[in-house]
């Protein structure tokens, strides 16, 4: 069995906000072995870059407030941790790379001190040193003449050349934990294979595991052994790729997957999308997240639905509707593919 | 570079050449002003002034009058109406001294503006924040004369710490010099304090917020570290440029505030008594004075925020 | 987003982010929104309710805020009620010389001038409560019509500021070309300059000559010279402001319209202004008082025999070793008043939030 290397339990984020609370991230549980890549899949407010930059320390402020723990390595809890210990582990153990690489970078610092400046936080080496290694780092994430371009500052780099360098950044230290908070969004599509690529590549070289964060189920496909499907800080579905792909239980998911438009399919004659927005975090829905958008919603949904098991013989898949699974079959074939069937949407 | 200079060469002419022009037919403007009378005296009759009008040449064309002022100025012959003294003289004499209140004012206001704004923002919401806002609002709402002369109440009559009044060079006594300073560097540096630290405090808590910040905290650097070298140092731009106009204008005689109330021979004291007589050479050296100043130091700010922002170009 | 973003019914959510939010910066964007428990709308976003509603309710719930301002409309009225002290309790108008008078101190008879000129200091009376001037003449009285002085000149002068710096800002920003090329120049040259030296040389001259009919010791003179300097202030915001806005997508959709620029001006690129422009208000006001005192105590703001906080100050000052009363209660009036706008102020534009970046200094 592989190391493990996470083992996040009944993770909770509260923030307080001028209209209430807001709980962003609602009992989320998962584990990362080494040289797995899990993904966490979810609209924008669902709650999964709250959930990575807590496990980071990035969302502690006197506005939020934390429950459940975050074991790195089997001991020590990311969650209660002091800033001095999460300090030696950011960057170290743990390390990010995030959304928009143009405003992630420091403006007014060439980007070679930038990496620099991370692996001697870390480390006691020499600033000569600590640059060789920076330009070797760059070399491997794909830039060109990197001895001349770690002089350069971020605004003479390109989108996809400065996620490379946040990319180098992040691998610097051989983290154990990579996470990527949707790190190809920003860039042009062209581009974004091309890191995806790299990102799964030197993680898969270093071993290490990667938490990879995007609202894209498209792109989990490519990379992803694991995926949680977050919606409205809970998750809604949990499991392998293929459980998620192939079986999936939740309604959500099934609009999720209905809405990726497929190169080996015949294109769909209008773009399916799911109805409705997600729920503001202050004023939830009772029960059921989804069940304000849910086509297939009745009584029983006003009770929240455990996660657990429903599918025979599949005790890792998790989920978290009331339907039962011979019903969730049938029910998520619209006109033949898995989708969220239209019409009929409360509300 | 060398086009950067030209440039700000250029301007400061444009403006050194619009001041003059203005100052001058502003006064030309006031019906009621009559120089000539001014020098000749209260009691003087209408032939003395007309005399004195004709040896000052106020009875010539505008443009004239204009042009024979400037080639005083910049011969250094200029002399003023109240008391005959040499104009440029007076400024080369007092400048010494309004450099001795701006400097160390200025490296003061700067410095505890800096730390207090680092001190609120860090602290933003608790007591020590509330505790500096407070400071800092009371501190531009009270004005310099008032301030300066509670300082004298309390500080030079009530507990008689300090001089009251009087200037002591530092070639004199450096001791002393700074002495009788002390009170006026403090009065001039109050209002600076609190509204830079409050413009800092502003910033700083903008910054916070940024990515490029959250990416240095996620590299695990410390948190002083990450405050002062990524935070703090993306916020202190804007305080620059205002620290380079301020000063420049407190060095061409916005301190005559404090140089009277404190009765330090300054320029800004020597304009003040200018102002009061209407006196147009004084006013009119003083002026250019400070637009050279503006210019200098508008160029020196943005040659130091280009050194400290890549993005930025230096263009004319 | 050809919407324009005061008009629209919902707003950008990270328009009214807070620094201080945890939230800001992560993906929990969907906040404050009004929560309405309806069965049929809970878990959705209920329509936003518009800014200024929204930074109404802010603004009443700064109670350090709400404090000043109940500070500053008592000063205001008292400060209005001069008249009435003047005529009812010292029976004495604010400019009646009374060198040989007398007044009873505690059943004494004293001299309300001393022989060698000294004025007499607070009787905390009746009469002369905050004590006489050189002239004889009853310092509170003159306190009170002081500050009425002190405030109408700030009144007057913010209107200027707010009526011109707002014009200048609109044309110069939206027509550019050779409107900006007449008007920057002048807006450059005055704001190149320190206010209160730009200020004591202009109140000065017009103290001598007076301005057209107006003559030199009207208090509509500092009044207008305090107003013009601060033009550029508002002006040169403003101008950044509309420069931006009139690039943007609304303002494109408004001329596709058929708009003429006079209605753009006005009802696309002005209402979005207003934030800026309010802020501007209690901050201009806060200035210009604090620059008609540096004004009147270095002689060229109100003139005699009319006094306000600035003059009063500076007549005191003669006196800070043994009177410090005379200097340091107009002061205190000055300061009060002066504070209790600016944190009203401060209070406003945290409720606003326009983060926009202002920049005075006297």
């Amino acid at each position: 069995m592989a190391e493990r290397l996470l083992d996040v339990e009944h993770l909770q984020v509260t923030f307080a906000t001028e209209d209430g609370m807001v709980r962003a991230v609602d009992d989320v549980s998962f584990t990362l072995d080494r040289g797995e890549v899990v993904a966490i899949v979810g609209e924008s407010g669902s709650g999964k870059s709250v959930t990575v930059m807590t496990l980071m320390g990035l969302t502690r402020s006197p506005n939020s407030r934390f429950g459940g723990t975050a074991r790195l390595g089997g001991d020590r809890d990311l969650i209660a941790a002091s800033e001095e210990q999460l300090e030696g582990i950011r960057g170290q153990e743990i390390a990010m790379i995030f959304q928009d690489p143009i405003s992630s970078l420091s403006p007014v610092h060439r980007i070679g001190d930038q990496i620099v400046e991370q692996i001697r936080a870390h480390e006691k080496i020499s600033k000569a040193a600590a640059l060789d290694r920076t330009v070797d780092l760059m070399e491997r994430v794909g830039i060109p003449r990197a001895r001349d371009r770690a002089r350069a500052y971020p605004h003479e780099f390109s989108g996809g050349m400065r996620q490379r360098a946040m990319i180098a950044m992040a691998l610097s230290l051989s983290p154990s934990v990579l996470i990527a908070d949707e790190p190809t969004t920003a860039l042009d599509v062209t581009i974004q294979a091309q890191i995806l690529q790299e990102v799964a590549q030197l993680s898969k070289e270093s071993n290490s595991g990667v938490i990879f964060v995007t609202h894209d189920l498209g792109v989990v496909a490519d990379i992803a052994d694991r995926v949680l499907v977050m919606y409205a800080g809970r998750v809604v579905e949990q499991g392998t790729l293929d459980e998620i792909f192939y079986d999936p239980q939740h309604p959500y998911t099934w609009g999720l997957l209905g809405s990726v438009t497929r190169m080996d399919r015949e294109p769909p004659r209008r773009l399916p999308a799911i109805p409705g927005q997600p729920p503001s975090l202050v004023n939830t829905p009772q029960g059921c997240h989804f069940r304000p958008r849910c086509p297939h919603a009745f009584d029983r949904c006003t009770e929240v639905p455990p996660l657990e098991a429903r599918v025979q013989d599949a005790p890792d898949h998790l989920d978290r509707c009331w339907l039962s699974v011979e019903e969730k079959r049938a029910r998520r074939l619209v006109d033949g593919r898995i989708g969220l069937a239209t019409g009929s949407v409360t509300a | 570079m060398a086009r950067f200079v030209v440039r700000r060469g250029i301007s400061m002419i444009a403006l050194l050449f619009a001041t003059s022009v203005v100052v001058f037919a502003f006064f030309e403007l006031i019906p009621s002003y009559n120089p000539a009378r001014a020098i000749a005296g209260r009691n003087a009759n209408a032939t003395t002034v007309a005399e004195v009008s004709r040896k000052f040449g106020f009875d010539k064309p505008i443009y004239t009058q204009y042009a024979n002022t400037m080639k005083l100025i910049f011969t250094g012959q200029v002399i003023d109406y109240q008391d005959d003294l040499n104009v440029v003289d007076q400024f080369k004499q007092r400048f010494p001294v309004t450099l001795s209140l701006v400097i160390p004012a200025g490296i003061f206001w700067l410095v505890a503006a800096i730390l207090l704004g680092s001190l609120s923002a860090i602290r933003a919401g608790r007591i020590a924040d509330r505790a500096v806002m407070v400071a800092a609002i009371l501190g531009v709402s009270i004005p310099v004369f008032l301030l300066a002369a509670l300082l004298l109440y309390l500080f030079a009559y009530k507990l008689p710490w300090f001089p009251n009044t009087g200037y002591v060079t530092f070639a004199q006594s450096p001791t002393q010099w700074a002495y009788h300073l002390i009170l006026p560097w403090f009065s001039i540096a109050v209002l600076s304090i609190g509204f830079y630290s409050r413009v800092l405090r502003s910033n700083l808590l903008d910054m916070v917020n940024q990515d490029f910040v959250r990416t240095a905290k996620a590299k695990g650097l410390s948190q002083r570290r990450v405050f002062t070298r990524h935070v703090l140092r993306n916020s202190l731009m804007p305080i620059i440029t205002m620290f380079g106009l301020d000063f420049a204008t407190l060095l061409g005689g916005a301190a005559l505030v404090t140089e009277t109330v404190f009765n330090l021979p300054g320029v800004g004291q020597y304009e003040a008594s200018a102002i009061g007589n209407l006196d147009v050479p004084p006013i009119l050296v003083g002026a250019m004075f400070t637009a050279f100043f503006v210019v200098i130091f508008g160029a020196l700010a943005d040659v130091l925020y280009a050194l400290l922002d890549p993005r930025i170009r230096l263009t004319g | 987003m050809a919407l324009d973003p005061l008009r629209s019914r919902r707003r950008e959510p990270d328009a009214l982010a807070e620094p201080a939010d945890a939230a800001r910066g992560t993906d929990t964007e969907v906040i404050r929104e009004e929560t309405v428990k309806d069965p049929w709308t809970e878990g959705r976003h209920t329509a936003a309710i518009g800014p200024w509603r929204l930074a109404l309710r802010r603004l009443r719930r700064n109670r350090v805020a709400l404090a000043f301002l109940g500070l500053f409309v008592l000063l205001v009225v008292i400060c209005l009620l001069a008249p009435f002290y003047a005529k009812h309790i010292a029976h004495i108008g604010p400019n009646t010389n009374n060198i040989t008078g007398t007044v009873n101190v505690g059943g004494q008879q004293k001299d309300i001038v001393a022989p060698d000129g000294v004025p007499i200091g607070p009787t905390f009376t009746s009469r002369y409560f905050f004590g006489a001037d050189e002239n004889g003449r009853d310092l509170a009285v003159r306190l009170l019509y002081g500050g009425r002085t002190s405030l109408l000149i700030g009144a007057v002068a913010t209107a200027i500021i707010i009526i011109f710096g707002t014009l200048v800002g609109l044309l110069t920003g939206y027509f550019r070309g050779v409107v900006d090329a007449i008007l920057r120049p002048f807006m450059e040259l005055i704001w190149s300059f320190p206010p209160v030296i730009l200020g004591v040389v202009v109140g000065t001259a017009l103290a001598l000559g007076g301005l057209g009919p107006i003559k030199g010791n009207s208090i509509l003179i500092p009044a207008f010279i305090i107003g013009v300097i601060y033009i550029p202030y508002l002006g040169k915001p403003i101008r950044g402001e509309v420069l931006r806005l009139r690039e943007q997508d609304f303002v494109d959709a408004a001329r596709v319209q058929g708009m003429g620029p006079w209605r753009i001006m006005l009802s696309e690129i002005l209402p979005n202004t207003a934030s800026t422009i309010v802020v501007f208000v209690p901050m201009m006001l806060a200035y210009a008082i604090l620059l008609e005192a540096y004004l009147s105590f270095l002689g060229a703001g109100v003139q005699p025999p009319n006094s306000s906080w600035g003059t009063l100050i500076s007549d005191g000052i003669t006196y800070i070793q043994t009177t410090p009363s005379f200097a340091l209660i107009p002061g205190a009036m000055l300061v009060l008043t002066v504070l209790s706008i600016n944190v009203v102020g401060d209070g406003i534009r945290d409720a606003l939030d326009p983060r926009s970046q202002v920049r005075i200094k006297v």
